[in-house]
């Protein structure tokens, strides 16, 4: 990444309080895709018996990856919301490792993008989560 | 043959709130929210109090769905283990739950969770109840709404499945 990407991709997660208060961090933007990763923390776990991360922070990852890809869509003018969002759990991520999404917004109407993302800890063929959503593509 | 006297109604309170204390402080993500848990007889209701954090557009404001999504389904799992477990919490027979050190009953695990934005969320307090449609001895359907000024008028709801752990251990 360049300076001035590194920089771009500090400031978007900046101003963005709750992806800021969970540590996460955009590692990649495209057109209509984008990859956000979050570190393992103990305040995010949901099992304290074997310390797994929170399905609740996997599906905070999954909605702010999915919606940065419809956002980044060249034909979406401005921000968006959420219209639906289905995550699967595939198997709990492994304690202490990174998560990392990947989100590409594979369609897009006037009023509606359509995303796909993925959730991986290590092992890119086997997804921790898997998500699918809409979103709101703003008037022009 | 005379009647046995009903429970101290003191008692019953305290075992069924050390219960529900001992489900949710344990969990550290659900304390990093925010997020209690509101108890009248068998009925929870999640509570996430507003918090900067929690904002994902600061220019509207709105919460964000992210935040949303957990606080969502931090109270289905929350309500369907309440639901699974209420009848050892009645009986006693849950250790765990009565404020001893044995470890806490293993929790439903989430398979999926499909969730509807119907209105953006305003920096404010925000609740939600689940409903748990069908709890079966391996898998469980639960439904779940949350809302913030008027009930009538939620903010989003979901659905979700999820394994229940075995009995055998």
């Amino acid at each position: 990444m360049t300076q001035d990407k590194a920089k771009f991709a500090t400031q978007f997660i900046e101003a963005i309080p709750h992806a800021k208060a969970l540590g996460m961090k955009l590692i990649e933007l495209g057109d209509g895709a984008a990859e956000i990763s979050m570190g393992y923390d103990k305040r995010f776990v949901g099992d304290p018996e074997t310390g797994v991360i929170h399905g609740g922070a996997v599906s905070a990852l999954m909605d702010m990856c999915c919606g940065t890809a419809a956002i980044s869509h060249p034909d979406n003018p401005g921000g968006t919301a959420t219209i639906d969002l289905r995550i699967d759990y595939m198997r709990p991520a492994t304690p202490g490792q990174t998560i990392t999404a990947k989100a590409e917004c594979y369609h897009i109407t006037r009023s509606v993008a359509f995303v796909r993302g993925r959730a991986t800890d290590g092992d890119p063929d086997n997804p921790v989560a898997t998500a699918t959503g809409t979103f709101t593509v703003e008037a022009k | 043959m005379p009647r046995s006297q009903p429970e101290p109604v003191q008692q019953v309170k305290k075992r069924r709130d050390a219960a529900l204390n001992a489900l949710v402080s344990g969990v550290p993500y659900i304390q990093f929210l925010g997020i209690t848990f509101d108890r009248r007889g068998d009925e929870l209701t999640g509570v996430m109090p507003f918090d900067e954090k929690l904002i994902g557009n600061p220019i509207l404001p709105a919460l964000h769905g992210g935040a949303t999504a957990a606080f969502l389904e931090v109270t289905a799992i929350i309500g369907l283990s309440w639901s699974m477990l209420w009848d050892d919490i009645e009986s006693g027979a849950l250790e765990a739950l009565a404020g001893s050190d044995a470890p806490l009953p293993k929790l439903p695990k989430t398979i999926d969770f499909t969730l509807d934005y119907l209105r953006s969320g305003l920096p404010r307090d925000a609740y939600a109840r689940a409903h748990v449609t069908r709890s079966g001895r391996r898998y469980a359907s639960v439904h779940v709404s949350a809302w913030q000024d008027n009930k009538a008028r939620p903010i989003a709801q979901a659905s979700g499945h999820f394994v229940m752990p075995r009995k055998d251990g």
